[in-house]
Formats: structure tokens, C-alpha cells, sequence
């Protein structure tokens, strides 16, 4: 079996500017931000990104990497919103595809199966419509003729997941409650990758969870990444929950200047280097010497 | 002293009184009181979640969902799937809403460069088109009741009327103030009844458009049995009053 144990500096340089990447997770939950890191760090540009977006959207917003986004919400969950996505919006720097929740799952079913759109009662009558003027509706061809949405495929170039464990192979397991739609994201891209926890030997996987919990096989994996709390600061039931003080810090550091601050302490070193500031942060914290 | 977030948590309550075994998606604290209100009075049958993705049996406090048993499983996928079945009664807040019902939680100003950005269609165009969808309004006000919303996000009565969307049915929208319906001309929002201590010009002075008035009832009163499972029971730390305050 092929070995795809690969670093995460490995799958961001394997990635092109301009290519169209799913993010797996939900909000500011089981994101994987290790990866994220690893764009920030890296040359990448002009990205469409398709993701139930959270801190992904705001990081790679904050960093200039995104062309379009296509989604149906950007939030932080406990924060309602994220304040650099919403300050790409307001300056009217990023183009988006605002679909209804259902329709992105719709859409990504689609690619999934190989077939050109599914059809969805989800986005009839509403605006969504009009802000997506290539959206066309399909009319049932039997006795009922009802009108409906036709989701196009959301196919994907790649798409980037996070989960508790993995081996050396491919397979890959949530220990969650939720496992959000990471299988549907690999299952409509050309190439996907999983960053986990932990990698484990393939005979220990049912030591963690059941069988139902080995979310992905084989094929729907082209290189896993250990890349421990590397969900971070969004939450990773239940190796760890989400970091609350360090999403707020996050959130109340994107004004232009708070922000150079939080770049230069987290962002511009490497994985190992972010997750040293992380520790230095909370012990900080907890002598109440942040502001 | 009954409070008027006790009244309006009733009154959310009352909106779930005939939904049967369905999913109940209260979004805010005083819808979230009203759906468990009514799980332990009127509509036993309703399935609640912690927030993520399990079915909880019993009726916890605000914020003890640990403490509840664990009935089902409810991960995002299945509650996207559940709402196109239709089993499913939602209370969604509101940035905007206009007199059919058209709904905003998007943006506000311009599509391509918003004036304000807010979180996004979510799931609004799909539960209006497949379920029973109500609103609530913590601050009832002209910013959020306007002649004509920024963006359409969940579907109103003209709108549903134009497409067809056969499932449409957009009953309700609570506030601070009143509780207002769809009964008015052409499916119009009418007032249903202002909350004790409210009269029918302050709703209107604080609607950007006409309402449909004819006879107007005071909202009900909490019994006392809804008193004591607000007070004690569901809400004992008494997060409503930072919703609606006192």
C-alpha cells in the first residue's frame, strides 16, 4: 500500500494559484487550520475557497489568498461573525458565491456523483438566485412539473480536511459528534488531503472509535499530515475543545495595526513556532497579563 | 411581577403548540426558553438538540444540556436532510423583514460592497421553502421591519406565491412588542396582539410599513405552572432579561 504520510509545507507546495479548494469542518469547528497555516506561509494565490466557513475564511481573507469564496455562512460560532471576512466584504475586495447551507451540500453531492447538478428546493424564490445569475431551475418531468433549483457540481481541485486519527494509508477517523461533510469535500475533489492528530497503526483505528467512525477510505486520500492540535483554535472533539480566549483575541485583533501585532507573534513563523506563541499566550493569560 | 420576556418566551412557546413529533430549531435565548416551554407543556413530542449534534430527552436548563440524556443523533447532514423532509419547525431571528415575511440575515446595502456584512443566507431560503418557519425580533424597530429587505433570505408570501414553493408556510414573527401573523390582505403582516403594557400605536410607530389592524387581543399571559418551569426549570439563571430587558 502506498505510503502518504506528507508534511503539511508538502501539500501546500503540491497546490497551484487559482485552483478551487474545499475546506472541510463547520464554522469554527474541526477546521484544518494547521493546513491554513501552511497557505498563509506560502505564495499561494487568487484561491477559490469552498468551505461552512469559519476562521479559515477569516485568516485567508486577512492574507489576501482568496479570489472568491462560495458558502452559505462565515461564523465563528461563539463570535457571530468573522470581522476579516466581513472587513473583505465591506471594502468589496472579495467576490462570493452566497449559497443556501443545503445547496453547497447539494452541489457537493453532485460532484461527488459525477453529475452535473442536483435538484434542491433550498434557494427557490429567494435572493439567492439573483446574486448567482448562472443558477438555472429545472422543471420535473413528470405529473407534478414542479420547478425546482438546479445545483450545479461544486467540483473541487482539492479539498482540505482535519480528523482525530488516521494511519500511514489513508484511512481516517472522527471521534466527534458531528462528522460535519469532510467525506462529501474529498469525495468531490480531484485530490484531498487529511490532516489528523495523531497517525496510527491501520490495526489500532478500532481502538478509538467504531467502524462507523473511519469516515474516510483509502481513495478518498492523497497525503495525510500529522499535525498535532492542529485544528487549533476551532474545536477537535474530543481530543480538545474550541480555544475561546484565543478566538476572541483573534477576532478583537483585526484592526490593521492589532493585527500586524497577532501576524508577527502567531502567523509568521512555522507550525511548531505558532503552537510555542499558543502556550505562551495562555500562561500569559492565566497571570493576567493580557489585555 | 411577570416580566415581558416571560411573555414573549410564552409566546414563542405557543408557536410550537401543534408542531408534533418535529425537530424544534429555536435560534436566541428567548426562542430557545419557548421551545423547551413547550416541550414540557403543550408539544411533548418535539425533538430538541444540545446545539451540536445530539437529541436530548429531557428538558435541561439553559446551558445544562450535558445533563440531559442522549435520544438520537442529529449532525448537521441529517438536520439539512430532516428540513427538506419538512420535520422541522424553525424560529429564526431577523435583521430585516417586510410585510410578506421576506427575510434578511445577509447584509445590508449594496450586494457587492455591503455596508454591513452579516453572516450569510445560512439556512434560511431552505427552511422557508420546506417548513413551518417563524421569526423572532428581540428589538422591534423600523431598521428591522422595513418596506422592502436588502436581500431576500428566507422567503415571504409573494414571493412563495410567484415560485410555486407548495411547502411555504411562514406563520409567525414575535417581538418585544407584539406578536404579528400573516392573515392581513394578500397575506400581509397583520398584528395579532401587543404585549400587556404595549398599545397598537407604539408597534406602529415602530414598523417602517402599514400593518394590518383589526381586532387586536393582548398577548396571554404566562400560567402560573409556565412561570415556575421558566423560572425554575429552564431558565434559572435568568438569561432572558439580557435579551429582553425588564
Amino acid at each position: 500500500m502506498q505510503d502518504k504520510v506528507l508534511t503539511a509545507d508538502e501539500v501546500v507546495a503540491g497546490l497551484s494559484d487559482g485552483m478551487t479548494i474545499g475546506i472541510g469542518g463547520w464554522g469554527s469547528r474541526r477546521k484544518p487550520m494547521a493546513l491554513v497555516r501552511a497557505i498563509l506561509r506560502s505564495p499561494l494565490r487568487d484561491l477559490t475557497l469552498v468551505s461552512y466557513g469559519g476562521p479559515d475564511v477569516g485568516l485567508l481573507c486577512a492574507a489576501g489568498k482568496l479570489r472568491k469564496l462560495v458558502h452559505g455562512f462565515v461564523s465563528l460560532d461563539s463570535v457571530p461573525l468573522d470581522p476579516h471576512f466581513r472587513a473583505a466584504r465591506q471594502r468589496g475586495e472579495l467576490e462570493v458565491a452566497e449559497y443556501d447551507e443545503g445547496m453547497v451540500l447539494a452541489g457537493l453531492r453532485a460532484a461527488a456523483a459525477r453529475l452535473p447538478f442536483l435538484p434542491t428546493r433550498a434557494g427557490l424564490g429567494s435572493d439567492v438566485m439573483a446574486l448567482n445569475p448562472d443558477l438555472r431551475t429545472v422543471t420535473s418531468p413528470y405529473a407534478d412539473g414542479e420547478e425546482l433549483v438546479a445545483m450545479p457540481a461544486l467540483q473541487l481541485d482539492v479539498a482540505l480536511v482535519h480528523l482525530n486519527r488516521a494511519d500511514r494509508y489513508g484511512s481516517a477517523q472522527y471521534l466527534g459528534p458531528d462528522p460535519y461533510f469532510d467525506d462529501l469535500m474529498c469525495a468531490a475533489a480531484q485530490r484531498s488531503y487529511v490532516s489528523c492528530e495523531e497517525i496510527v497503526p491501520t490495526e489500532r483505528l478500532l481502538e478509538n472509535g467504531p467502524p462507523q467512525s473511519l469516515l474516510l477510505n483509502r481513495t478518498h486520500t492523497d497525503g495525510v499530515v500529522e499535525t498535532p492540535n492542529g485544528a487549533h483554535f476551532t474545536s477537535c472533539a474530543p481530543d480538545y475543545g474550541r480555544d475561546e480566549a484565543f478566538q476572541r483575541h483573534y477576532a478583537a485583533s483585526a484592526k490593521p495595526e492589532a493585527w500586524e501585532a497577532f501576524r508577527a507573534q502567531f502567523l509568521d513563523g512555522d507550525e511548531q513556532t505558532y503552537q510555542k506563541a499558543v502556550a505562551a499566550f495562555h500562561a500569559q493569560e492565566s497571570a493576567g497579563q493580557n489585555p | 411581577m411577570i416580566t415581558r420576556a416571560e411573555v414573549c418566551a410564552v409566546a414563542c412557546a405557543d408557536t410550537w403548540q401543534d408542531a408534533g413529533a418535529a425537530l424544534a430549531s429555536p435560534f436566541g435565548t428567548i426562542p430557545s426558553i419557548g421551545a423547551r416551554l413547550a416541550r414540557l407543556t403543550t408539544a411533548p413530542d418535539l425533538l430538541l438538540t444540545d446545539g451540536e449534534a445530539m437529541l436530548l430527552s429531557a428538558t435541561t436548563a439553559l446551558g445544562e444540556e450535558s445533563s440531559s440524556p442522549v435520544e438520537g443523533w442529529m449532525p448537521y447532514g441529517r438536520v439539512l436532510d430532516m428540513l427538506a423532509g419538512g420535520r422541522r419547525r424553525v424560529m429564526m431571528g431577523a435583521s430585516q423583514v417586510d410585510r410578506y415575511g421576506n427575510q434578511n440575515i445577509s447584509r445590508i446595502g449594496p450586494w457587492d460592497r455591503p455596508k454591513v456584512q452579516l453572516i450569510g443566507v445560512r439556512g434560511a431560503p431552505g427552511n422557508s421553502v420546506n417548513h413551518t418557519t417563524n421569526y423572532w425580533v428581540a428589538k422591534h424597530s423600523e431598521r428591522v421591519f422595513v418596506e422592502s429587505v436588502d436581500l431576500v433570505s428566507g422567503i415571504g408570501h409573494d414571493r412563495a406565491r410567484q415560485v410555486g414553493a407548495r411547502f411555504h408556510d411562514v406563520r409567525v414573527v414575535v417581538t418585544d412588542l407584539a406578536v404579528l401573523d400573516f392573515t392581513g390582505p394578500d397575506s400581509s403582516m397583520r398584528l395579532r396582539s401587543v404585549h400587556p403594557g404595549v398599545d397598537v400605536a407604539d408597534v406602529q410607530s415602530r414598523t417602517g410599513f402599514e400593518l394590518a389592524v383589526d381586532d387586536v387581543a393582548e398577548t396571554r399571559l404566562p400560567t402560573d405552572q409556565e412561570l415556575e418551569l421558566i423560572r425554575g426549570t429552564i431558565d434559572p439563571r435568568n438569561l432572558r432579561d439580557q435579551e429582553v430587558p425588564a
